[in-house]
């Protein structure tokens, strides 16, 4: 049962205010809220669990390693993992795509070609330059559509015997487009490619089947979905995983130790150099239970109303336009206002207790494809409520009497 | 000619008058309306103030011991604050630029756009305008 007015009361900053009006957070995208049951987690762990893991013989330790590794057989049942040692824990969606990137260091040539797509944050699409410019292999683009979608044809015909890696986001973070990814997945297995799917923006809002889509690799980030930030996971097939060379050498990650030679310890240890971040990962369970409670069909139908309303609400206002129109998209909302900068905009309405996002997003290729600075980017989570959307529409309406 | 200070004072007391920040934004919109723009062959990439989420160009001229300073921005509340700052800032003898504060941006109420996030500017346009006082102290050395 979806229950709004509950759900809004297990998030304490929403009833806070901003510029003397009540908070309306619309930047979602960028990272979503934290719920009082994930605030507690963390709390409790520094109150009654804080020890190292996996090496002490005390109490503390043994605790705090269960509850480390409870969360991390809850993101691997979200996820549908085949095993827990599938699942690295990591900093964040970036840390595993530069894993994984500079893991393949040693596996490419000049002669390998790597696909990635016109609708990349800049953290799926920097990694791999570095990756090309470290073994000279060929970085090609999928171009867009104006519509923000993909161009499947020219996917088609840039796959080839020589694709060896293809990158792709489940969603845009810039435009909320949902990306077709069982079918690229499918199209670059059959030339026996391997695909990574970042599925940072994807994650809160839809909760992919890993075995089912038979992806390669997996990567999100636990503060876009009402996790804290610096913890996020990277999801490798076994057998994929093992061919790749450690990330960071440290403690944790290793089997022996000598001056002559050290061993590697196995999976997920082999990529989890250090100490992590304990209580991230414990609350990053906490964060998915969360969700799953209230039920991923609930929040996306939810948000794709609020997403309606909202998209009906602004085509209503002389001179919106609105990028991003696949017919299949998250709940963002990026637009500009004929003849406005999306700086401008983005400053009035904070003025009135109301959080966008302007800018190019880290997708700078999607907002030159446009030929424009930037948008104004709403994105909206399932604590949102159409009120607040009235109250975005009323701001923007003011916004553009003073600045036209 | 007023002093930098005297200058700022005026700004202060200009924007005393209003009441709220609605009053106060469109004050500094009608100040960029009357901004000294920068000639199109200096609105070059060398002339972005980098640091900010819209685009800043600032020139800087030499008139015999003063700095004159035009600029121009794609959006409309950048161009307020640049016009704000050149108005204190142009016609001032480098040392004076260099030696001068800020702290009346604080007092005009727009103390938000000081804050250090990677889409403001403001703290970036005062550092290019001392950066240009620093070249051209040198020049009169």
């Amino acid at each position: 049962m979806f229950d709004l007015t509950k759900i809004r009361a297990d998030f304490p900053i929403l009833s806070r205010k901003v510029n003397g009006h009540p908070l309306v957070y619309f930047d979602n995208a960028a990272t979503s809220q934290t719920p009082t049951p994930v605030i507690e987690v963390i709390t409790d762990y520094y109150t009654r669990l804080n020890a190292n893991i996996h090496r002490g013989v005390h109490t503390l330790s043994q605790e705090a390693t269960e509850a480390y590794e409870a969360a991390r057989a809850t993101v691997q049942h979200h996820f549908n993992a085949a095993q827990a040692h599938e699942i690295i824990l990591t900093a964040g969606t970036t840390e595993s795509i530069n894993l994984i990137a500079s893991g393949y260091t040693s596996l490419l040539t000049k002669n390998d070609d790597l696909l990635i797509s016109a609708l990349e944050h800049h953290s799926n699409i920097v990694p791999w330059q570095m990756l090309c410019e470290r073994t000279g292999a060929q970085l090609k683009v999928i171009p867009m559509t104006e519509k923000g979608t993909l161009d499947m044809d020219a996917f088609t015909n840039l796959l080839s015997s020589k694709t060896a890696l293809v990158f792709v986001n489940h969603v845009s973070n810039a435009l909320g487009t949902v990306n077709p990814i069982e079918q690229i997945i499918r199209q670059a297995h059959e030339v026996g490619a391997e695909v990574l799917i970042d599925g940072a923006q994807a994650c809160p809002h839809i909760k992919p089947d890993v075995q089912a889509l038979d992806v390669d690799y997996y990567v999100t980030s636990a503060h876009k979905l009402c996790g804290p930030t610096g913890v996020g996971m990277l999801y490798g097939k076994e057998a994929l995983l093992n061919k790749l060379p450690p990330y960071q050498g440290g403690g944790e990650m290793i089997a022996t130790v000598t001056f002559e030679k050290t061993t590697y310890a196995d999976l997920p240890h082999k990529f989890e150099a250090g100490t992590p971040n304990i209580a991230g990962g414990i609350a990053f369970g906490a964060a998915l239970d969360y969700m799953n409670a209230i039920g991923f069909d609930q929040i996306a139908a939810y948000e794709a109303e609020l997403l309606d309303y909202a998209t009906k609400a602004l085509k209503q206002i002389p001179g919106v336009r609105i990028y991003g129109e696949a017919e299949e998209k998250t709940a963002v909302l990026s637009f500009n206002v004929e003849g406005i900068h999306p700086y401008d905009i983005g400053s009035i309405l904070d003025k009135m207790g109301i959080a966008v996002r302007t800018g190019h997003h880290c997708a700078q290729p999607i907002m030159d494809f446009y030929q424009i600075p930037g948008t104004v980017r709403a994105s909206f989570s399932f604590y949102n409520t159409q009120e607040e959307i009235d109250r975005m529409v009323e701001a923007l309406q003011k916004a553009i009497l003073m600045l036209q | 000619m007023e002093s930098i200070a005297e200058k700022q004072q005026e700004i202060i007391e200009e924007f005393s008058l209003f009441e709220d920040w609605m009053q106060r934004y469109e004050h500094m919109i009608d100040l960029g309306k009357s901004l000294p723009l920068i000639a199109e062959e200096y609105k070059t990439e060398d002339n972005i103030i980098k640091g900010c989420q819209s685009k800043v160009w600032v020139h800087a001229t030499l008139e015999g011991d003063q700095l004159v300073f035009t600029a121009d921005s794609d959006a409309i509340i950048t161009k307020g604050i640049i016009a704000i700052l050149i108005r204190v800032f142009s016609h001032q003898h480098p040392k004076a630029i260099l030696d001068a504060d800020t702290d009346f941006i604080d007092q005009i109420g727009l103390k938000e756009h000081l804050s250090p996030t990677r889409a403001n500017g403001l703290v970036s346009m005062i550092k290019q305008l001392k950066m240009y006082a620093v070249a051209y102290q040198t020049q009169l050395n």
